[in-house]
């Protein structure tokens, strides 16, 4: 992704590149429009969007519409607004995001420098299970949280999303891992290192970019998730996309649109945060995620 | 210690250290796969049965007017959703190669939806395309009267509003592979193209596009199972409405099990949909790993 | 008795047998190099040795000592290998004292340690570098660093400057030597090139397809080899090989190679047996010259009217291409020589030095 543009590029006069620009532009509205429509109508006043134009800034601005979705909006029977949904999600991805991080290195590192008879098998029943579709584990993962006695906790969501963000942590430590040169290995095995010597000492003071990424992907997804936490959460462990959706889609009462986009802009921030920040290593996440093997 | 004794712990180790994890995918992954397969053959209905019914859930599945409208909104989902996605990500790409000012600003923007929750994303859109407050307000306003466009509350073209979100929120991820993939090119084969007299538009079609086959195909399979997979969108968007018309196998399995109490047929529906990634990740997954052998 | 003995030492990945029964010994203070083609099984007889690979059979002694059961770090060996692998997050000084910390040896003993190898490698100024801050040939001081701090039994080097370039790598090879002239520690040498070979061992094994085609010095390799893989791959141009036939009349011997027709002396019993048959005959191009420049202690030498096909000057010599039958055949001729492609110019051949070999067996026929 990172370098100069092509260095044979199409030869085209200024006409169209001018034309480039003017298309590269609009597609970069397209996609700022819906962040620009949350972000106007979050701070307008509930009548001025009813009446008002959608896309124009606000004529009366206010705090209220962010106020009233962090802490008074009804979520469900409780007015308690998002922020206590907005803890839940943090209990629950921080916890999900270290596990199956650390899990998936050891994994990588096993899978790369450790191989023995039937790895490769191992690895692609892991790696398959990242693109499962969940509704096939649903039924049995309910009964089993009930049997562990944590249903409905954000322990319950936390083991879930680190069993099934395992494969995808284990494929970026492995493929990171695949490419580190075991010479290295073989050298510190000479040098008097053990197995978790060399992975302490040697792999991991280089991991640095492998776990940036990969806490980000994991980051983001457990954050984004919605059918795990719609279908395993209690009321008091509903994470952040579940409270929001419930808000959002709640047929009692008035239709709070100026609180619906601050709800929405604050269960995007986090991960727009991460986002804006290290875009780079998200980038690589996703196509790592995508270039498989 | 005896040396063998501790050779032979330092050989199990790696093993060791594997195993909780593979223990884990294989009970939540695998074992309950086998579960639901024979859930899907139970008359299960509220709570899990075990009692075998054969192939019963299977024939009520298809015959299932609901189940129908799933198959037939995620046919017409995935198609455009995967060519869409493809051919925006593509065009994209190839104009961002064009030594552009401001690719630096561009691409993030262009990638920015993937990093939000689709829950985020359907709440955006689902309130712009209303017709009361949204675009067709918009434009009324604007002196547009006549502009109608009212989709999302429309039973025939509310999965098109699905497609309009969901390409928002994927086609700039297809646009970064392709990138990925055209910087990856070799600049000699387009020079050497070049001196041998290809124009621009020649060079794209009978050189670069062919070249990226692999971003092609890794694109179609990621948006492909994304697609089989779609449900939050759905959910925060129409909510499988107006009326069931925007149901797709996603959201069929998550009603008929958790809420219409008809687990038997809801585990058969999620069979179906494993069998439909399979059929698609199987074989891509089995090339990828074999081309790593050599 | 030997200081590093193999004992028909076997290794197999599944079913294919990688190496196939080795025999080595060799004497303290030697300087042995494993040499082939890649893929011949040198660097896995290389890891066997180091207990990076698990033999299926067979034993490695190092100093009387059997060390097939005994992990990597306690054979008391060290290893520079092919990519230095070097730990990128150490600077140099932690790159070399790591294996003196794994085996607990106190701080103050390892910074004197250290300090003791910077001084002999003359890399004191790069101690509190990266790796990744160091050219190619200071990496590789770096490695030899590392092994050379833990005074091991034995040094183990695996292609270690094949990662440089031509220059270096000469210089490097000097220094090597110099380094086993000084501390006289044994050394297992890996490499595909056969000059390095020549010019560091005091023993050259020759392997391919994972059997041992010939063990001996460099000067019994060179001028005895035991095979024609061996002649093949050992010298540089390679020795002319061509089809020829061994023929007997009036108790003269004479090989036929083509039209050509050259007397053998002094045959031996085991060649006169091959009289009437066909054979591979060798000659190096060294010992085809022009007639100044023949070897003026040998004793029998032929000289051959020649058609040059091809010049190649070098600077030192000039190679030229003639042909002897249907083969091409190099000789060395002295720089000053006036010749150009289409002359017919006298060569000499010393037939003192010329090999041959069993068409069948591929075996030397002494």
């Amino acid at each position: 992704m990172s370098g100069a543009g092509n260095a044979v590029a199409l030869r085209s006069g200024a006409i169209a590149r001018a034309a480039i620009y003017a298309v590269l532009i609009v597609f970069a509205v397209y996609y700022l429009l819906p962040l620009f429509v949350m972000l106007v109508n979050s701070v307008k006043p509930l009548d001025e969007i009813r009446s008002g134009n959608m896309l124009a800034l606000p004529e009366v601005f206010t705090f209220t519409p962010w106020v009233q979705a962090w802490s008074e909006a009804q979520i469900g029977v409780e007015p308690t607004g998002l922020s206590p949904y907005f803890v839940n999600s943090l209990v629950m991805v921080v916890p999900a995001v270290l596990i199956s991080t650390f899990l998936g290195a050891l994994n990588g590192y096993v899978l790369t420098k450790w191989q023995f008879r039937g790895h490769r098998i191992i690895f692609g029943l892991m790696l398959f299970s990242c693109f499962i579709p969940f509704q096939i584990v649903l039924i049995p993962m309910a009964r089993i949280l009930g049997l562990l006695g944590i249903a409905g906790t954000t322990w319950g969501l936390v083991m879930v999303h680190v069993v099934y963000g395992l494969g995808f942590t284990t494929l970026f430590f492995r493929n990171y891992y695949d490419a580190f040169p075991s010479e290295l290995v073989r050298a510190a095995t000479i040098d008097g290192a053990g197995f978790f010597r060399i992975f302490q000492r040697i792999l991991l003071p280089s991991s640095g970019p492998i776990i940036v990424v990969t806490v980000i992907w994991q980051f983001t997804n457990v954050w984004n998730d919605f059918l795990f936490g719609a279908s395993f959460a209690d009321f008091d462990s509903q994470p952040m996309t579940v409270a929001l959706n419930n808000l959002v889609s709640s047929s009692t009462g008035v239709k709070e649109y100026n609180v619906h986009f601050a709800g929405a802009i604050l269960a995007a921030l986090p991960t727009l945060i991460v986002y804006i920040v290290s875009g780079r290593y998200f980038v690589r996440g996703l196509m790592a995620g995508a270039v498989k093997g | 210690m005896p040396m063998r004794l501790r050779n032979q712990i330092q050989d199990l180790l790696p093993r060791l250290v594997l195993s909780p994890s593979f223990v884990l995918i294989l009970i939540f992954v695998y074992g309950f796969i086998v579960f639901t397969g024979y859930l899907s053959f139970t008359d299960s209905r509220m709570l899990p049965s075990f009692d075998l019914v054969g192939f019963t859930n299977y024939f009520k599945l298809f015959g299932l007017r609901h189940w129908s409208t799933a198959l037939g909104n995620l046919a017409i989902f995935g198609i455009l959703y995967i060519v869409i996605c493809t051919v925006i990500g593509l065009g994209l790409a190839i104009l961002l190669d064009q030594k552009i000012r401001g690719e630096g600003v561009l691409r993030p923007v262009f990638l920015y939806p993937m990093a939000l929750s689709f829950i985020v994303t359907g709440t955006a859109w689902k309130w712009f395309l209303d017709p009361g407050i949204g675009l067709e307000h918009v434009m009324h306003l604007w002196g547009w009267e006549s502009f109608e466009f009212r989709w999302i509350k429309d039973r025939d073209m509310a999965i098109y509003t699905i497609v309009i979100a969901a390409v928002w929120q994927s086609s700039g991820f297809v646009m970064a592979m392709f990138l990925a993939g055209l910087r990856g090119i070799d600049n000699e084969i387009l020079k050497a193209a070049q001196i041998d007299g290809a124009s621009a538009w020649r060079l794209y079609r009978r050189i670069v596009i062919p070249m990226l086959r692999p971003a092609f195909l890794s694109a179609f399979v990621v948006l492909a199972h994304l697609a089989i997979k779609a449900y939050d969108l759905v959910i925060a968007l129409t909510n499988g409405g107006p009326g069931r018309a925007t149901e797709l196998p996603a959201t069929f399995m998550y009603s008929y099990t958790f809420t219409r109490n008809q687990m038997g047929v809801g585990a058969s529906s999620a069979v179906i949909m494993l069998i439909m990634i399979a059929s698609i990740i199987i074989p891509y997954l089995y090339s990828e790993l074999r081309e790593k052998r050599t | 008795m030997a200081f590093l003995e193999i004992h028909n030492l076997r290794k197999s990945f599944g079913d294919v047998d990688v190496l196939k029964g080795i025999n080595i010994a060799i004497e303290e203070g030697g300087f042995l190099v494993l040499v082939g083609p890649s893929g011949c099984g040198k660097s896995t007889l290389l890891n066997s040795i180091a207990g990076l690979e698990t033999v299926s059979a067979g034993e490695i002694r190092i100093a009387g000592r059997p060390v097939n059961d005994l992990h990597p770090s306690e054979r008391d060996i060290a290893m520079v290998f092919q990519s230095y692998a070097l730990y990128p997050n150490m600077n140099v000084a932690e790159n070399i004292a790591f294996g003196l910390e794994m085996r607990g040896v106190a701080k103050a003993e390892r910074d004197a340690a250290v300090a003791k190898v910077a001084d002999m490698l003359q890399i004191e100024p790069l101690l509190k570098r990266r790796p990744g801050q160091l050219s190619g040939g200071q990496r590789q001081r770096v490695a030899m660093g590392r092994a050379l701090v833990r005074d091991p039994q034995v040094f183990l080097f695996d292609e270690p400057l094949s990662n440089l370039d031509a220059k270096l790598r000469v210089d490097m090879r000097t220094e090597i030597k110099k380094l086993h002239q000084a501390l006289a520690t044994t050394i297992v040498y890996v490499t595909h090139d056969q000059i390095e070979a020549m010019t560091l061992a005091t023993q050259i094994a020759v392997l391919k397809d994972g059997i041992l085609q010939q063990v001996g010095s460099p000067e019994e390799v060179y001028s005895n080899p035991a095979n024609v893989f061996v002649a093949d791959f050992m010298g540089s141009p390679t020795m002319n090989l061509m089809p020829a036939s061994l023929h007997q009349a009036n108790g003269a011997t004479s090989v036929q190679i083509g039209a050509v027709s050259l007397p053998v002396s002094e045959p031996s019993e085991a060649l006169r047996a091959h009289a009437g048959r066909d054979i591979v005959f060798g000659v190096r191009p060294e010992d085809v010259t022009d007639v100044s420049s023949a070897d003026r202690s040998a004793r029998f030498i032929e000289t051959l009217e020649c058609g040059i096909d091809v010049v190649e000057p070098t600077g030192a010599d000039k190679f030229v291409v003639t042909r002897l039958g249907e083969k091409e055949v190099t000789a060395r001729v002295r720089s000053s020589e006036r010749i150009a492609p289409g002359d017919r110019v006298p060569l000499a051949f010393n037939m003192d030095k010329v090999h041959f070999f069993d068409p069948q067996t591929e075996m030397r026929i002494n």
